[in-house]
């Protein structure tokens, strides 16, 4: 059904448009979401997620643009997370701590939107919760588009040193690689991704389309690159795969169609066999390929 | 949620006649007691949380108890039963699949949230019937809490310290060093799951009165602002309990005089407990060093 009805969407203009941000974002969080598990720092991206509410919640209560409260919001609190932690790596308590609050101010935040202004929309609060990729305009697609094109160029950029940083942080240091700067930047980047993943699948969401397609990559790859690489090609299927059988069948949402398809192919990675950890003698023979 | 009120009642600086006042209403009788319930499972829940370093695990639990209660309106059924099922049910998932590693983990976890936070818009975007959204569901209510429920809560959270109480010095073992507890003998897995299933029961319960955002804020904070405080384990699980109860009870009291929810408040109060602990303790440590410069700074001088 969704195969038949596969050459009708792309004439639509509000599925290009989801289909170009989609697209874009994807790229950027498969990217970042796979420095995020190599790094095991999942926790501050889904502390990053709730943060984007609040920031764009702050930004509509008090009138400005919805994308700017996203932005400033969760590269803030990811350069405050930074500075928490030892060597750019925060504790996971102090996180809690300080995004469990932030989401309370949240909480606030939106019903001081709803009741102080009545007249503008009042399901705003929730698609910043669970995103509206199909409401997308084509000012906004092209932004966003731009900044998930500016997030994946930095990421290439940093991924050689970063790599070095993940693996071995006292040697990297030795070998005068910035740890800090790097640890400080990936935060920040990765904040920025999660403002951008915010537009398209919703702040609650979005750890879904960072955790998921990296988690399947680095289940079914051990070297590095070509996890990365696999991580943001699945999340560009998926996301692919969410929009359209969202078209195919409109109760359903597109957010829940994206989480749903990132879910089965990572559920899917448990049943291929999984490739050794374990260093053998020799060559190690090629297992699961 | 409450900003639907006209007018919030006035307060008057009378305390006890703001009280009498206050208390002379039912639900927010029933919301006190409530309140404190969830308050002290709550916070020595989150205690052990803490101490075995579990926030991610536990803030997955704590989400997916929205979409258990999604799927319960949608459904037809109790929303209580949707958030034990789905609590519960997290945990297991969680407990089961783990063991890969840290990275592993965490992806899984974060996957599992995903996805059931997803499936909650789906049973809303389909139900589509509910007053208000699901921010009620989200960021919590006070208002019609029953007699019935209290007693529910009560129920489950007696259940749950008993079990926690058994199996406490074990797993307090186990949690400051599990390879020599296992050792020594020590269960640490079975451990760890009936762990995670009691933290998924309290946070179904929890859930119910502060909103499935905001439980782990009731279960974090007061326990890193104890530990902050001191590091011997019964004080610091005491203060915990108290500075939840208490966090709790001026929310319920602010959220009662305004018209905004009440888990912004409990975070609040929570969070600044926190920082003036955070803060007394620099303070402290600054003094200390000021006061009593040690030998080897001499030295180095």
């Amino acid at each position: 059904m969704t195969f038949l009805s596969a050459g009708s969407p792309l004439s639509q203009p509000f599925f290009q448009h989801a289909l170009l941000a989609g697209t874009s974002i994807a790229v950027a969080c498969g990217l970042v979401g796979c420095f995020l598990v190599l790094r095991a720092q999942v926790f501050s991206a889904d502390a990053l997620s709730h943060v984007a509410f609040t920031g764009a919640m702050a930004a509509l209560a008090l009138g400005y643009d919805l994308r700017l409260g996203l932005f400033t919001g969760t590269i803030a609190i990811a350069l405050l997370f930074g500075t928490l932690g030892r060597e750019a790596r925060p504790d996971d308590v102090v996180i809690g701590s300080v995004f469990s609050w932030i989401l309370g101010l949240g909480a606030f935040l939106i019903t001081l939107y709803t009741t102080s202004r009545s007249t503008t929309d009042g399901s705003a609060g929730v698609s910043v919760l669970f995103g509206s990729v199909f409401g997308i305009s084509s000012a906004h697609t092209a932004t966003a588009a731009l900044l998930a094109g500016g997030i994946c160029l930095v990421m290439l950029l940093i991924a050689r040193p970063l790599l070095f940083t993940t693996v071995d942080e006292a040697v990297a240091a030795a070998r005068g690689v910035p740890v800090r700067l790097l640890g400080h930047g990936f935060l920040a980047v990765a904040g920025a991704a999660a403002a951008e993943a915010t537009q398209a699948v919703g702040s609650l969401l979005l750890l879904g389309l960072l955790a998921a397609p990296a988690g399947a990559a680095i289940r079914l790859t051990d070297r590095p690159y070509r996890a990365l690489a696999l991580s943001a090609g699945l999340a560009v299927l998926e996301m692919w795969a969410g929009l359209f059988a969202s078209y195919a069948i409109p109760k359903m949402p597109p957010s829940f169609a994206v989480m749903a398809a990132a879910t089965a192919v990572y559920a899917a990675t448990f049943l291929v066999r999984r490739p050794t950890t374990r260093p053998r003698v020799g060559t190690a023979p090629p297992v699961g390929a | 949620m409450l900003s639907a009120d006209p007018a919030s009642p006035a307060w008057s600086w009378d305390l006890v006649g703001d009280f009498r006042l206050m208390w002379s209403y039912p639900f927010m009788v029933n919301a006190f007691r409530a309140g404190a319930i969830v308050a002290v499972v709550s916070a020595v829940v989150g205690w052990f949380v803490v101490l075995r370093r579990q926030t991610f695990a536990a803030h997955t639990v704590s989400t997916v108890a929205f979409p258990g209660a999604a799927g319960a309106v949608l459904l037809g059924v109790g929303a209580v039963y949707g958030y034990f099922t789905l609590c519960v049910a997290a945990a297991l998932v969680i407990a089961v699949l783990r063991g890969g590693g840290d990275r592993e983990e965490s992806a899984l976890t974060g996957t599992v949230q995903a996805f059931l936070l997803a499936c909650g818009f789906l049973f809303i975007a389909l139900y589509k019937g509910l007053l208000g959204g699901p921010q009620a569901i989200l960021f919590g209510t006070f208002l019609g809490i029953t007699a019935h429920q209290v007693s529910v809560l009560l129920g489950v959270s007696v259940v749950v310290l008993a079990v926690l109480a058994l199996i406490g010095r074990p797993l307090l073992f186990s949690s400051v060093d599990p390879q020599v507890a296992a050792g020594r003998g020590v269960p640490v897995r079975a451990l760890s799951v009936v762990f995670l299933v009691l933290l998924g029961a309290a946070t179904a319960e929890a859930g119910q009165i502060t909103g499935t955002l905001l439980v782990f804020a009731l279960m974090v904070i007061p326990a890193a602002t104890a530990r902050t405080v001191t590091a011997r384990p019964a004080a610091s699980l005491a203060l915990a309990v108290l500075l939840a109860c208490a966090a709790t009870w001026l929310g319920l009291v602010a959220a009662y005089y305004s018209p905004y929810p009440l888990g912004f408040f409990v975070t609040s109060f929570a969070f600044a407990g926190y920082l003036l602990a955070l803060g007394l303790r620099a303070l402290h440590g600054l003094l200390g060093r000021t006061r009593v410069p040690l030998p080897a700074e001499e030295a180095a001088r």
